[in-house]
């Protein structure tokens, strides 16, 4: 586990709540990408049939979580490719250096994978002098401006046009000013194709990763990421765990739904199935192939039954879209690897709740992102469970860091919430001297919060149990 | 969709919290609008919160207690209407879990199954017959994420406002975002709480409603409390407190 200082959330925020252009750009493209979501699934009925066949194949998954892996191994190492298991992103970071430097190479091709910035690889590379290149055009953008991705798919997508004009012209050397879509598209492609022919490893991440067959599904747009896994002569594909399914025939309905979440598309313009390296007498093809699967807190999340479903995440990005907080504050305010609702379970489950806990704090619980999970992960249920174990400092809890938030005042005022509202008679005593004595709510406190932003809540003079009474309403 | 019974003789109200301290005038309307159809109204005195704001804050022990006071006063097999999307998508949703390995479970769930949002009981099982009497009027409608998406009767709540032949019913833009209130959210995450609820009441105005209705207290006092910070001229009014005075010459419920 990486071991992360606690992010200043809060700070975060309000930088970015500041942002107006930030939020500008992120809120044009959300708006596209839940819009291309809908019309490809505008039968209400029919995605909803489909996200409970996708809910069904992650859990089957899952439930042989452990069966499935062997199997995985198995078949790959049958069909030629090397496993290398990797408990904590410090082992894989140091299994890719190893095979670098086995082959001698100074230089990686990436494309893009959400488990290499979770191992901020290409830090670990740089520090031991090798270049790792981002291949996707968003990835390639946000790596010359020295930036995280802010988005699990569409990971450049706070910036606008002109602002990436501006970082094609500032850091890519003897590079003129151009707005010009085709054009900046072209110098990027320039760049790429010979870094591409240069370089000794391609990288990539893994979508599924078939047990039966040993097959690593690849889905892609711009075909950067069939260039890494083809034309270096060495592949080194990375998966988080959880990425297993069954059988080859789980496929086609889960990848209709990542596809389709992720950017409304009906298939992507790739879809890669890597089973071996280049056999004799084949022509192409990397000579070696090599899988590192990551846990990196995973086992300890699979371990529990509620927070098992965390792990059926097929990282498509659409609870970002949809979630009106991350609408509101990009991906950057998060401060960890992966951004929205996603992001507000599982940074806590994989950082410890001391340094991520925080994140479960940014949610309204409006079940957004519920509504539209394609494998059905109940995201506002686990928000509320990370709330808890923030303040539990029960004994059998698994999760690091829990209790960590517990503090005398929030224990207390919820404990006589609890009286107040189990015994009605100090509540409706109270409920009278409050609206006898003044009517207004105090600001006091954590009130303060409320009215800074709009006008102090007054108590009715007579409350509902009262008005019952008065107007002959049977009370029991 | 949710099978829904015949119409009973008799109904539980459970008035929520919000309600019952701030806009007791809602609770009574949506009791009124029931009674209108003849079937009395029973209001347990002993009620008090379902227990969601303890439960969305990470204590479930205590939204526990407060539930299963709750249970115990709902004796009878009777519906339960309650006039809010939020609290009631609590009782009828997430009772369930809160209770599940208890030995009140089976309990609480027979519990869950007999709660309704009021609207879709005035839609569904009451089938209530409005006849506007008010002036002409453009209202627009915010929708509770909680009725949206958990209970799912925004569109009986909608379909009640059509029927008001005199009410022109103007669609908000970002119908179904939420307005940031989210109970403890607004207190934890001010500043994001109040991004929300800005655009929420831009898009509110753009309307160029003379009242917003919406059908969750909560989100109300949201909207509400910041357009009346912002001093904009705009009300908020409880969907069952507007039906009750456009049906009435003189809607007095107080």
């Amino acid at each position: 586990m990486t071991i992360h200082q606690q992010v200043d959330f809060d700070d975060n925020v309000s930088r970015a709540l500041n942002d107006s252009q930030l939020i500008k750009n992120t809120k044009a493209a959300m708006g596209t990408l839940v819009a291309k979501r809908k019309a490809i699934f505008p039968d209400e009925t029919e995605i909803e049939q489909l996200r409970t066949l996708g809910n069904a194949l992650k859990q089957k998954a899952l439930s042989k979580l452990p069966q499935l892996l062997e199997q995985l191994e198995e078949k790959c190492i049958q069909n030629g490719i090397k496993v290398h298991w990797a408990e904590t992103t410090s082992e894989a970071n140091h299994q890719v250096l190893d095979i670098m430097r086995s082959h001698g190479a100074t230089s990686l091709v990436k494309g893009k994978s959400m488990v290499s910035e979770e191992m901020e690889l290409n830090a670990f590379l740089q520090k031991n002098g090798i270049e790792a290149l981002e291949t996707d055009l968003g990835e390639f953008i946000i790596q010359l401006n020295h930036e995280k991705p802010t988005h699990i798919i569409v990971p450049a997508i706070h910036k606008n046009k002109d602002q990436i004009s501006k970082i094609f012209h500032e850091k890519i050397p003897n590079t003129p000013y151009t707005e010009d879509v085709a054009e900046l598209t072209a110098i990027a492609r320039k760049i790429l194709r010979k870094k591409f022919n240069e370089a000794e490893i391609g990288l990539s991440g893994v979508n599924f990763a078939v047990a039966e067959t040993g097959t690593l599904c690849l889905v892609e747009n711009e075909g950067n990421g069939r260039m890494c896994t083809t034309v270096p002569g060495v592949h080194i594909a990375l998966m988080g765990l959880e990425k297993v399914v069954e059988k080859l025939e789980d496929l086609p309905p889960l990848l209709r739904l990542l596809t389709g979440s992720a950017t409304g598309q009906l298939i992507t313009t790739y879809v890669n199935m890597i089973t071996t390296a280049r056999k004799q007498g084949e022509k192409d093809g990397p000579k070696e192939v090599h899988l590192i699967i990551l846990d990196n807190g995973r086992s300890q999340i699979f371990a529990d039954p509620d927070r098992r479903q965390t792990l059926q995440c097929i990282r498509c990005g659409t609870c970002l879209s949809h979630c009106p907080v991350y609408n509101r504050i990009g991906g950057h305010a998060y401060g960890y690897t992966y951004p929205g609702p996603i992001g507000k379970i599982l940074n806590p489950q994989v950082e410890g709740l001391k340094a991520a806990g925080v994140l479960a704090t940014a949610s309204s619980l409006c079940n957004s992102c519920e509504e539209v999970c394609p494998v059905k992960i109940q995201i506002p249920d686990l928000i509320r469970r990370i709330r808890n174990e923030s303040y539990s400092k029960d004994p059998a809890s698994t999760m690091e860091g829990h209790g960590y938030k517990r503090n005398l005042l929030e224990t207390l005022t919820w404990k006589v919430w609890e009286k107040i509202n189990t015994y009605p008679v100090i509540n409706a005593v109270g409920l009278k001297i409050l609206s006898v004595l003044g009517i207004k709510l105090p600001q006091i406190g954590p009130l303060k919060n409320w009215t800074r932003y709009r006008a102090t809540p007054e108590l009715a003079p007579k409350s509902l149990h009262e008005l019952v009474k008065h107007h002959g309403v049977d009370h029991e | 969709m949710r099978r829904y019974p015949e119409k009973p003789q008799k109904v539980y109200y459970f008035g929520t919290c919000l309600v019952d301290m701030m806009y007791p005038e809602a609770g009574m309307a949506g009791i009124k609008l029931i009674q209108r159809e003849g079937v009395k109204v029973i209001y347990p005195l002993r009620q008090t919160c379902c227990g969601q704001p303890a439960y969305n804050s990470g204590f479930p022990d205590e939204a526990k207690t407060v539930a299963r006071k709750q249970i115990e006063l709902f004796t009878e097999n009777f519906p339960i209407v309650v006039p809010s999307g939020s609290c009631a998508g609590m009782m009828r949703h997430h009772y369930p879990k809160l209770f599940a390995n208890d030995p009140d479970s089976e309990r609480a769930i027979n519990f869950s199954k007999n709660i309704y949002e009021l609207s879709e009981f005035l839609v569904h099982v009451l089938d209530v017959k409005l006849e506007d009497r008010g002036d002409p009027i453009n209202v627009t409608w915010h929708s509770s994420c909680h009725a949206l998406r958990e209970m799912r009767t925004t569109e009986d709540s909608k379909l009640l406002i059509r029927g008001l032949k005199n009410v022109n019913l103007i669609e908000l833009q970002n119908e179904t975002e939420c307005c940031g209130f989210g109970g403890t959210f607004a207190i934890k995450q001010p500043a994001i709480s109040a991004a929300m609820v800005k655009d929420k009441t831009d898009d509110i105005r753009q309307t160029g409603s003379a009242r917003f209705i919406s059908g969750d207290c909560g989100c109300m006092m949201n909207i509400s409390g910041a357009l009346q910070h912002d001093k904009v001229q705009i009300d908020g009014q409880h969907l069952a407190e507007f039906i009750w005075e456009r049906i009435n010459d003189n809607p007095s419920t107080g």
